[in-house]
């Protein structure tokens, strides 16, 4: 049996999620700022729709539902980003600063 | 053999880009990083037989949520402070990022691989942009008004939220 070609491998696609879903943890605990922390989760949300692409594309008997479910990530990351971005806005009026260890008011 | 050549190249830019974005010290450069991984990551959506999807990615990642970002990278000043702590806590944040995706890999794997989830034999639908037209319109309807709903509010509360406390000096 010869091994099939690169572009039609399941485990590929899987290991460049999970590497994208470990990148992503790297940064969302290593940034110090808001912004820094919301582009990590951008990454860790990309792992996720890979996943659910790459299985889509080999498993699934109809392969318009991950494409479908991988659209809706889409959407609702844009939302989160547009709220998550005023958010941090809004917090920079306030502290003048994004960086999370000037944001410890309600550290007790 | 050139079609590999141009997957590799695909997910190399996906990992250096999510590399870059993560660990570069200013924050432009990691949103940059960002629209970098995302174009390979389109790549990766080609190859998987969906180019509808990769269209989205480019057009909502690099051409909506990337510039978003370097809006809010303008307004607020996010550089990142120089990091004075030991190396020593980097090195247990990645070994605790690789554990869990890791695990997470394995278990997916062992589920594609090892149990009997055969590639289907026969395809309901063809996977084409009209395929995903009537689906969104039929079956996903619902979740289809949702997310619009969803945006909507999005919207609104980013506008009032970032509207708040203009007024002060």
């Amino acid at each position: 049996m010869t091994p099939s070609p690169l572009p039609d491998r399941l485990d590929i696609y899987l290991a460049v999620a999970a590497l994208l879903l470990a990148i992503g943890i790297f940064g969302l605990l290593r940034r110090r700022t808001l912004i820094g922390m919301l582009i990590s989760g951008e990454l860790i949300f990309s792992g996720a729709s890979l996943n659910l692409m790459a299985f889509n594309r080999f498993k699934a008997p109809d392969p318009t539902v991950g494409q479908i479910f991988v659209l809706f990530i889409m959407g609702l990351a844009a939302a989160e980003i547009a709220i998550a971005l005023s958010i941090i806005i809004a917090v920079y009026r306030n502290y003048r600063s994004v960086k999370t260890q000037d944001l410890a008011e309600l550290n007790g | 053999m050139i079609v590999g050549a141009i997957f590799l190249l695909c997910v190399a830019t996906t990992v250096v880009g999510a590399l870059i974005a993560a660990l570069t010290a200013r924050i432009i450069r990691s949103v940059c990083g960002l629209a970098i991984c995302c174009i390979g990551l389109a790549g990766l959506y080609y190859f998987l037989h969906s180019p509808f999807l990769a269209l989205m990615e480019i057009l909502i990642y690099v051409g909506a949520v990337c510039v978003t970002i370097i809006f809010a990278v303008m307004l607020a000043e996010p550089d990142e402070p120089v990091s004075e702590e030991n190396p020593g806590s980097t090195v247990l944040w990645g070994g605790v990022a690789l554990l869990v995706s890791v695990a997470i890999f394995w278990g997916l794997w062992h589920l594609g691989t090892h149990q009997n989830l055969a590639a289907p034999a026969t395809r309901l639908t063809d996977g084409s942009v009209k395929a995903i037209g009537y689906s969104l319109l039929t079956a996903y309807s619902m979740a289809f008004e949702l997310i619009s709903l969803a945006l909507l509010i999005a919207i609104i509360g980013a506008l009032a939220i970032a509207r708040t406390g203009r007024t002060k000096p």
